[in-house]
């Protein structure tokens, strides 16, 4: 099958979808199944809940297909669709105690200067990325990082949704995720710190 | 007329507003001339960027390596599909 920029795959696929043909959608449940449980599992840190959601996603999907008309990829539609069926999920989620974030924020001196001076990393981050032991201490870092904070850098620095997008997935003000989101990502930066500088050392 | 010299600590606190471009113009002046003689706060913005980019990168490559379904899940999944 020729593909220029994968277009005439997918409208084909398309097709088959609309004309609800079984072999289609399970080409889709192949396609994109397992990255979109990958998204739903680091959303809710849960494989019970990921697949459940998983499950929920492509039941919406099945079902909100007749008025899909193609503004975007098949895949970025999904990918929506799963990120949405999580944060419903999340949202009946009975609320966990938490540890607080604030011992994971930067600290500073009585007159107001950085307890320890900021240094830069010097490698560029495409560089640092292509290192294993820089992504394996980054998704540790996120994984350390308490649940609700942790949510807003994955639906803001991640899955790229807005601030008033968040506030009404969450329940909260606009104002309420602009403050989580510069406190996960200040505690991000603390937790990766030392370990940068080391690794990133001539 | 006095002026204000702002701190570190206001400078972090408040840069993701600056970064924004939320911040009134008086504030913004207070910001970059503490900027002009404050290299920490500099590497400071630096790395807060550099941590949003990594955050970025680590979690895509995630997906790209996504492995696929289970027989199992997979099953279930189109099971739906035929139910409806």
């Amino acid at each position: 099958m020729e593909t220029h920029a994968g277009m005439p795959e997918e409208s084909l696929l398309l097709e088959g979808l609309r004309s609800g043909d079984q072999d289609a959608y399970a080409r889709l449940v192949k396609r994109h199944g397992g990255r979109l449980l990958e998204v739903s599992r680091r959303l809710l840190r849960s494989e019970e809940d990921a697949r459940d959601a998983l499950q929920d996603a492509f039941l919406q999907a099945f079902r909100a297909l007749p008025r899909f008309e193609g503004q975007s990829s098949l895949g970025t539609w999904l990918h929506r669709i799963a990120v949405n069926a999580c944060l419903m999920r999340l949202r009946t989620r009975k609320a966990r105690p938490e540890e607080s974030i604030e011992p994971l924020l930067p600290r500073f001196a009585e007159d107001g200067h950085q307890q320890i001076p900021a240094v830069d990393w010097p490698e560029p981050c495409d560089r640092l990325l292509e290192r294993r032991e820089i992504r394996e201490l980054v998704r540790e870092a996120i994984d350390r990082l308490p649940e609700s904070y942790r949510t807003v850098l994955l639906l803001r620095d991640i899955e790229e949704m807005d601030t008033a997008e968040v506030a009404r997935a969450l329940e909260i003000t606009e104002n309420a995720v602009k403050i989580r989101l510069h406190r996960v990502r200040q505690a991000l930066r603390e937790l990766l710190d030392a370990r940068m500088r080391e690794v990133t050392k001539r | 007329m006095s002026e204000t010299y702002i701190k570190c600590e206001e400078v972090i606190t408040f840069l993701l507003a600056y970064l924004n471009g939320e911040l009134p113009p008086e504030k913004v002046h207070e910001f970059e001339r503490h900027l002009a003689a404050c290299p920490s706060c500099v590497a400071y913005i630096e790395t807060y960027k550099k941590t949003v980019d990594l955050g970025r990168g680590a979690l895509a490559e995630d997906l790209e390596k996504a492995p696929e379904l289970s027989d199992e899940l997979f099953k279930a999944i189109l099971d739906i599909r035929s139910r409806e």
